[in-house]
């Protein structure tokens, strides 16, 4: 005698949302995206960046900008990771990294974190004194200069960045190249000890 | 027999085992960090570019088992891996070699199954070249495993291996690999590897925090409708007693995942069985209506939530894992307990301040057994039903028998209807859901624990991805009895096309399959055919007594489908019994 169809057997009242979190079952709750920007510090070998990097995007993670360069220590590379997502896709992308072999530490940066990141921009040599002023306005330095083109170094935040490319678009912009953003903790705080 | 060193040891010369002759090249540096971390047997296939490894193999004490295909050196790799809860190690060449490993590791590291494998490559000088016979066999390989490995020289191959086999074992168990350039394994050193020792950078959890304990416990105390499910990493961290021994304390009903099967017996008062998208109703019935869930060594996979937002919904989740990113990746742990799941059984044990007050809980559950049991038809008159097959198997054969399968219906007949009670003796490929494990699987867990039987279910379509592993089997004259489940048709795509495809059964009838006895016979080994009622048990024993692999092709009810089902994405207390079921979810 089979038991009572789908409809009549005894049903729960709550519910989870997508990221399986109990919720309120008349609310609608999601997490939005946040940006995090997390610090590793990797063992500097060949295929650390696309161990790292394809982890990134077989989770489909939203990543952002990605920035590696050595450290103080010859065998440690330092990487910073700006991701945006939902809390507990954070979460689990620092989980997943820190499995990662390679990986010594893996610590998200607090939102005052110093962050900076370079751009390089190419605009027409026309007007050099004006790319000058607009550069000075950013704090930046022409690098290079001939008679067809200056470039320019500005680094800062991101915001900084796009304000003074937003700038330059009036000399005819070349060329870009940004970094993406390098960060550290403010204060004594650093990867290997907590403060 | 096992290709051993083929030329007979001197007396004397095995039993100075321990002095062993100094290494001379990166090959017998591979091959001494293998014996040192305690290699019993290897899988493979032999190659241009691991030629010198096979090479020092040669010397060696370490068994071989040529296999007929690399896929199937893998797999039988995986299953060894979890009979023996030691990693199992295969071998293959450079390029195609390693190319058709890449199925069974993929499948080990979706199973968190201990293997390693160990690929030939082409001389360092020609790697990045498209030298002939060359991939890219860590960057393929390298979101498939815990850590694949280039072996850059002679000096440090051999401590390569040894860390690639300590980190296949160590923690949540899985996959490794090393790739070892031809010029590196040919290169003279006398470095000896050094002990099997994980990488600095891995840590491994032991005991869960104290307080953490204490609050999941009384959590689980409180509850009035508590249940355990125990996923696979209950049986890989060697913790069925462990789990016995609290369910049977506290008396909470136990539910396994599929990977779990064996972890607790499901003869058991307590035992649901296992719950997911063909699992039992009553087990479902319970996961969906549990007020607190102990998880232990289980990821959520999908085949078992179904959709998240309507899985164990009024549950507060303790979930107890070695490996902190399962932690509310797909299920939100309110209790989350990172660590050695046998450590952390004992713990909370310790730390239950009582026994949960479940007497209605469980009436509740016991209703459920008697108003959703596992059954089907079985009139005589009616083509044999594979459930009936299994059953009986099951009931004709000692509790340690080990059962592999392949993917598919039968897979699911196999879990279903065959009673396990005992942790490693259910061998079979859940979350890559590979057609073609079978046949090779059952070699590796023969090889594994030559003591106990053997019975391998497959499906005609899966049986045929693999079917030339059946030489091996023959070749070393192993003991396994394989079941094909035949329907002509690879099922389990058939019944979703007949259930949400409109009954459009585009490529899923396999019309033209060979006669399997024959081709057992043809094999070597030998062959049965199975049609009615009649003969199962007399067939079943013919092929038990056989001394060596046979096959059973069982002619099934090409109309019988797998039931319970949860749709995909669906709501676990919502399985369908039957096809008109479907309609109403």
């Amino acid at each position: 005698m089979p038991g009572p169809a789908p409809d009549e057997r005894m049903r729960p009242k709550g519910r989870r949302n997508t990221q399986g979190i109990r919720v309120d079952p008349e609310a609608e709750v999601t997490h939005e995206p946040r940006q995090a920007v997390l610090s590793a510090l990797v063992k500097h070998r060949p295929g650390v960046l696309s161990e790292v990097s394809a982890l990134f995007s077989r989770r489909q993670f939203n990543i952002e900008s990605l920035t590696v360069g050595p450290t103080a220590d010859d065998d440690t590379a330092r990487m910073t990771i700006l991701i945006e997502e939902p809390e507990p896709g954070i979460d689990q992308a620092k989980k997943q990294l820190r499995k990662l072999v390679p990986v010594i530490s893996v610590r998200e940066l607090e939102g005052e974190a110093v962050r900076r990141e370079l751009a390089l921009v190419k605009v027409s040599g026309e007007k050099p004194d004006d790319v000058n002023a607009v550069a000075d306005m950013y704090n930046g330095q022409a690098v290079d200069a001939s008679t067809d083109s200056v470039t320019v170094e500005i680094t800062g935040s991101k915001q900084k960045i796009d304000a003074a490319i937003e700038a330059f678009k009036q000399f005819d912009v070349q060329e870009i190249v940004r970094t993406g953003a390098a960060a550290l903790d403010r204060g004594p705080k650093t990867l290997e000890k907590d403060v | 027999m096992s290709e051993r060193a083929s030329v007979p040891k001197e007396e004397d010369e095995t039993e100075t085992e321990t002095e062993q002759d100094p290494v001379t090249t990166g090959a017998q540096s591979v091959i001494r960090a293998l014996e040192n971390a305690g290699t019993d047997y290897v899988f493979g296939v032999q190659g241009g570019a691991i030629m010198p490894v096979y090479d020092a193999l040669y010397d060696s004490d370490i068994n071989h088992v040529t296999m007929a295909h690399e896929q199937g050196a893998s797999h039988a790799a995986d299953a060894y891996g979890v009979v023996t809860g030691d990693p199992g190690v295969c071998f293959a060449t450079s390029g195609p070699g390693a190319t058709n490993l890449v199925t069974g590791i993929a499948d080990a590291n979706m199973d968190s199954d201990p293997v390693i494998a160990l690929t030939g490559q082409v001389p360092t000088e020609f790697v990045g070249n498209d030298a002939f016979q060359e991939t890219d066999t860590v960057g393929i390989t390298q979101p498939i495993t815990k850590e694949s490995y280039f072996a850059a020289d002679s000096d440090t191959v051999g401590d390569n291996v040894s860390e690639a086999f300590a980190l296949a074992d160590a923690g949540r168990q899985g996959p490794t690999l090393v790739d070892l350039p031809k010029d590196v394994t040919q290169g003279e050193t006398e470095v000896e590897p050094g002990a099997p020792e994980t990488p600095e950078t891995y840590e491994v959890p032991e005991e869960a925090d104290d307080e953490n304990v204490q609050e999941a416990a009384e959590a689980l105390a409180e509850a009035d409708r508590p249940v355990i499910l125990s996923g696979g990493g209950v049986i890989k961290a060697n913790a069925s007693s462990a789990l016995r021994e609290f369910a049977k304390e506290y008396e909470i009903p136990v539910i396994t995942t599929m990977p779990g099967i064996g972890s607790f017996p499901e003869d058991h008062e307590l035992s649901l069985e296992w719950a997911g998208m063909h699992g039992t109703g009553y087990a479902n019935m319970a996961i969906t209506n549990t007020d607190c869930m102990l998880a232990i060594g289980t990821r959520f996979d999908d085949r078992l939530t179904g959709g998240v937002d309507s899985f164990a919904p009024d549950a507060e989740v303790i979930h107890v894992d070695i490996d902190p990113a399962e932690i509310s990746k797909n299920v939100y742990a309110d209790y989350p307990l990172i660590g050695d799941a046998r450590e952390v059984l004992r713990q909370l044990f310790d730390a239950m301040p009582r026994a949960p007050d479940a007497d209605e809980w469980r009436d509740q559950c016991q209703v459920w057994k008697d108003e959703y049991p596992m059954s089907y038809d079985t009139p005589d008159d009616e083509p044999l039903k594979p459930q009936y097959v299994v059953e009986q198997f099951s009931e004709m054969t000692p509790d340690d028998t080990i059962v592999c399968t392949g993917v598919g219906q039968h897979q699911m007949w196999a879990s279903q209807f065959w009673e396990y009670t005992e942790p490693r003796t259910w061998v079979s490929s859940h979350g890559l859901g590979t057609m073609g494990y079978g046949v090779p699987a059952a070699i590796g867990a023969k090889l594994a624990a030559p003591d106990q039987e053997v019975v391998c279910f497959d499906g005609d379509g899966s049986f045929l991805m693999t079917v030339q592993g059946l030489s091996v089997a023959v070749r070393e004259q192993l003991d396994i009895t394989y079941v094909v489940l035949n329907n002509e048709a690879v099922g389990m795509v058939r019944q979703w096309q007949d259930g949400f495809y409109e009954g459009r059964r585009m490529a899923s009838e396999y019309p033209w399959i060979p006669q399997f006895d024959k081709l057992a016979e043809a094999f070597g080994a030998r062959g049965f055919t199975l049609e009615s009622y009649e003969n199962v048990e007399e067939t079943i024993q013919e092929a038990r007594d056989y001394d060596g692999p046979s096959v059973i092709d069982a002619h099934i009810d090409p109309g019988e489908n797998v039931f319970p089902m949860v749709p995909s994405g669906g709501d676990n207390g919502l399985f369908a019994l039957e096809e008109d079921h479907l309609d109403q979810l």
